[in-house]
């Protein structure tokens, strides 16, 4: 069941804000006790209330607290993503939910490798394309490059589709890791 | 103080040192540690129900009716996943619980083991939170943490699972102080800027409406103080929802009797008409809001809660109060004093005309019979001869409930115990037995259906064991009513499944018990039964036949507004009256 569907949209018991308001992407910092069940706790909620998730990241960050940082991409409403971020506060082990987008000004990078597969002038294209998108070459074979691309996810989708018609195979991506600009903390 | 003990031992002394003075539960292979040390003291009063739900329910009955943590003790495997019902109703209703539930030991985690369930993994969605300790380090900590989760802030069911060999394992007990949880810091006191912003717009308001819930009644007797207080000081009329009956005196001039699906025609009226809605602790629950594009359309609206993420979830609200309804009300009481608010006294006098005409409505009116008993009479004359009696109600799910809410008039907060959020059929028996159990001399009394009370019965075995006078009303019209009365508005008519087939003798079943069984179907002489019950000084079952076709109303069809309610004596077809919109809803 999708939040963001039209039946929900068309319920007489659905919001009458959500009805009106666009569907936004925003991007939620949310810094967690590293704890058995955490990840779990987040992905079930999303799952369990219906909300999307277009990328999520998750790795240790200050090993001594033993605190994680979950990076989340997340498409709706304005108010769902309100409800989004509360919903993720009441989590017990969840130290702080940032919305990233709502703050702005957040720097935010994706690493993806993307193999592609060719020969002649295929291979002299792909290369010239990764050196205008600064995407290094860390596997190479007769007939096959894996590149590695680092940048906002706008960059690397645009790579991805330049790829495709020469021969792409496929593409491995982490989604997307982000920080606010400036001295200041999240 | 510090002390080396086993796991199992440290359950027992955390649950003391929390003051559980009654511990619901059944034992199993994964709790037999525990049950050994339980076996060793007497402060802790262990009852012994015949199904976890059962355990889970009274443990709720008991919370709500005392204001305490309810608690449980469970096994692995079925042990947990039959509790998980109740841990649900608990969740959704905001019900303070601890429940313990044994795992087989940390090495089988994981391998299908006997009577292996992921009960974190389970519960995972229906509590606030739950704890897997694998070291008997955490186990004192982690016991602390549970009933400090479970009381505060916004109440919820938190589930403490631990496997067998950490119960066996020795380690270091350290007492309950003082916590400062790092990550759960609920905000208890609200930002006084607004609070002041909210006695403004209060003062100014032409048609105010206070709105509250279960919210207030969690936050403490005196939170039920503060509200009648405001009410007074204000004039504002009173409405409540299910969860939050007896906050506000039914016997008060302000109340306008519940509100919602099944509430009073003034209530909904107002709260479709009213300029300024204060909704205190409660959540905008479809039950409560009826068509949402259409709710309260000329109002400004003030949400008090202590979860923003209730707050802006089904309405978009003015302003929002983030806090603890009794720290907010009082900061309320106090503002409208300090700054000698006064109100629009024209206006309100208009209201109170616009209120007392829906009132004269009387939605709650019902045809009197003299040959059958009409469910309302039922519920109507149980009140009037219990009234002046220390009496609780607790009630099973559907027609019943929703008549024993209109009809039943709640004084005081903690009296009534009914499944509201999840709507659980079978809550009613062991939520009055955990009632009884925390007020041993009162009136108990379970008003349920004659479908409901059997999904629950063998608990009847727990109130005998326990010797729980309670007194089980049953309003028997050989239908799942609810439900009849939902395919009559949907479904033509067609009683698919809903006819309460096979039913026990509720006397003979009673008297198997070695309890007094009641029949009545004469209204005539429904005091006198009503007053033998009363006056029964053991568990009663009262087998009330009631009019088997009467149906629940006033109601706001699903898909409809608060202005769009079918009264009890229109003529109209209740077949026809909702869309094919409506249909789709529950």
């Amino acid at each position: 069941m999708n939040a963001q569907s039209p039946a929900a949209a068309l319920s007489p018991y659905s919001s009458s804000n959500g009805k009106k308001s666009v569907s936004e992407t925003h991007t939620l910092s949310v810094l967690v006790d590293n704890e058995p069940g955490v990840l779990a706790r987040v992905v079930g909620l999303f799952s369990g209330r219906g909300y999307n998730i277009e990328s999520l990241t998750v790795a240790e960050v200050a090993h001594a607290q033993a605190q994680s940082r979950i990076t989340i991409v997340t498409t709706g409403a304005p108010a769902t993503i309100e409800q989004i971020s509360h919903q993720l506060e009441r989590i017990v082990p969840i130290h702080r939910v940032t919305d990233l987008t709502l703050l702005g000004g957040a720097v935010e990078r994706e690493l993806a490798m993307v193999k592609v597969k060719g020969k002649g002038e295929n291979r002299m294209e792909a290369m010239r394309l990764s050196e205008a998108f600064r995407a290094r070459v860390i596997d190479a074979s007769l007939e096959s490059f894996i590149f590695e691309l680092t940048g906002a996810p706008k960059k690397i989708d645009d790579f991805v589709e330049l790829m495709r018609p020469i021969g792409l195979v496929e593409v491995s991506r982490t989604g997307v890791a982000a920080i606010t600009r400036g001295p200041a903390a999240m | 103080m510090s002390k080396m003990m086993t796991g199992a031992e440290m359950v027992v002394q955390a649950l003391q040192d929390q003051g559980v003075t009654t511990l619901f539960g059944y034992p199993g292979g994964a709790v037999l540690p525990i049950y050994d040390a339980l076996f060793h003291q007497t402060q802790v009063q262990h009852v012994l129900v015949r199904h976890e739900q059962g355990a889970a329910h009274a443990a709720e009955g008991y919370a709500r009716s005392s204001g305490k943590v309810g608690c449980l003790l469970v096994t692995s495997g079925p042990g947990a996943t039959n509790a998980v019902t109740g841990l649900t109703d608990a969740l959704l209703d905001s019900i303070p619980l601890v429940c313990i539930t044994g795992q087989v030991p940390t090495h089988l985690i994981g391998s299908d083991a006997f009577q292996e369930a992921d009960t974190v993994g389970i519960t995972r969605h229906c509590t606030k939170h739950n704890y897997l300790v694998r070291n008997i380090e955490d186990l004192s900590r982690i016991l602390h943490e549970a009933f400090y989760i479970a009381r505060s802030g916004r109440p919820g069911p938190v589930v403490v699972d631990i496997p067998k060999d950490v119960q066996f394992a020795t380690g270091l007990y350290s007492a309950p102080k003082n916590i400062q949880h790092k990550t759960y810091q609920p905000q208890l006191k609200a930002e006084i800027a607004k609070v002041k912003q909210a006695v403004a717009m209060m003062a100014k308001a032409k048609k105010p409406i206070l709105y509250t819930g279960g919210g207030v009644i969690n936050a403490g007797p005196l939170a039920s103080t503060l509200l009648r207080e405001l009410v007074k000081l204000t004039g504002f009329p009173i409405t409540s929802t299910l969860m939050g009956l007896g906050a506000y005196p039914a016997s008060g001039k302000n109340w306008l009797g519940m509100l919602g699906m099944h509430g009073s025609y003034e209530a909904n009226n107002a709260m479709h008409d009213c300029d300024l809605m204060i909704c205190v602790g409660a959540r905008f629950d479809d039950r409560i809001t009826g068509r949402l594009d259409a709710f309260a359309p000329h109002s400004k609206k003030i949400h008090i809660d202590i979860d923003p993420s209730s707050i802006n979830k089904n309405v978009q609200v003015d302003l929002a109060i983030v806090g603890d309804c009794g720290h907010v009300l009082d900061d309320m009481v106090r503002l409208w004093r300090s700054e000698a608010h006064s109100v629009d006294k024209k206006a309100h006098e208009a209201w109170w005309e616009q209120i007392n005409q829906w009132r004269a409505r009387k939605s709650f009116a019902y045809k009197k019979s003299e040959t059958t008993i009409k469910p309302q009479y039922a519920v109507e004359r149980l009140y009037e001869l219990t009234k002046k009696r220390n009496t609780y109600i607790t009630t099973e799910v559907g027609q019943h409930q929703m008549w024993a809410a209109q009809h039943f008039h709640f004084e005081e907060p903690n009296r009534w115990m009914t499944s509201g959020g999840l709507g659980t059929m079978g809550y009613g028996l062991p939520a009055a037995i955990g009632t009884q159990l925390a007020h041993p001399d009162a009136l108990v009394i379970d008003i349920a259906g004659e479908a409901s009370i059997l999904m629950n019965i063998q608990e009847l075995s727990t109130a005998v064991q326990f010797r729980c006078p309670v007194k089980i009303f049953i309003l028997n019209n050989e239908y799942m009513g609810m439900v009849r009365q939902w395919q009559e508005l949907l479904h033509g008519g067609r009683y698919s499944s809903s006819y309460s087939e096979a039913l026990p003798d509720f006397v003979k079943l009673a008297e198997a018990y070695g309890l007094k069984g009641i029949r009545c179907s004469d209204p005539a002489k429904l005091d006198d039964a009503i007053m033998e019950m009363i006056d029964s000084p053991q568990a009663v079952i009262f087998d009330c036949l009631v009019d088997k076709t009467e149906n629940c109303l006033p109601m706001i069809p699903s898909g409809k507004a608060h202005n769009e309610m079918i009264l009890p004596d229109a003529d109209e077809d209740i077949g026809s009256v909702i869309d094919d919109k409506g249909k789709m809803l529950v």
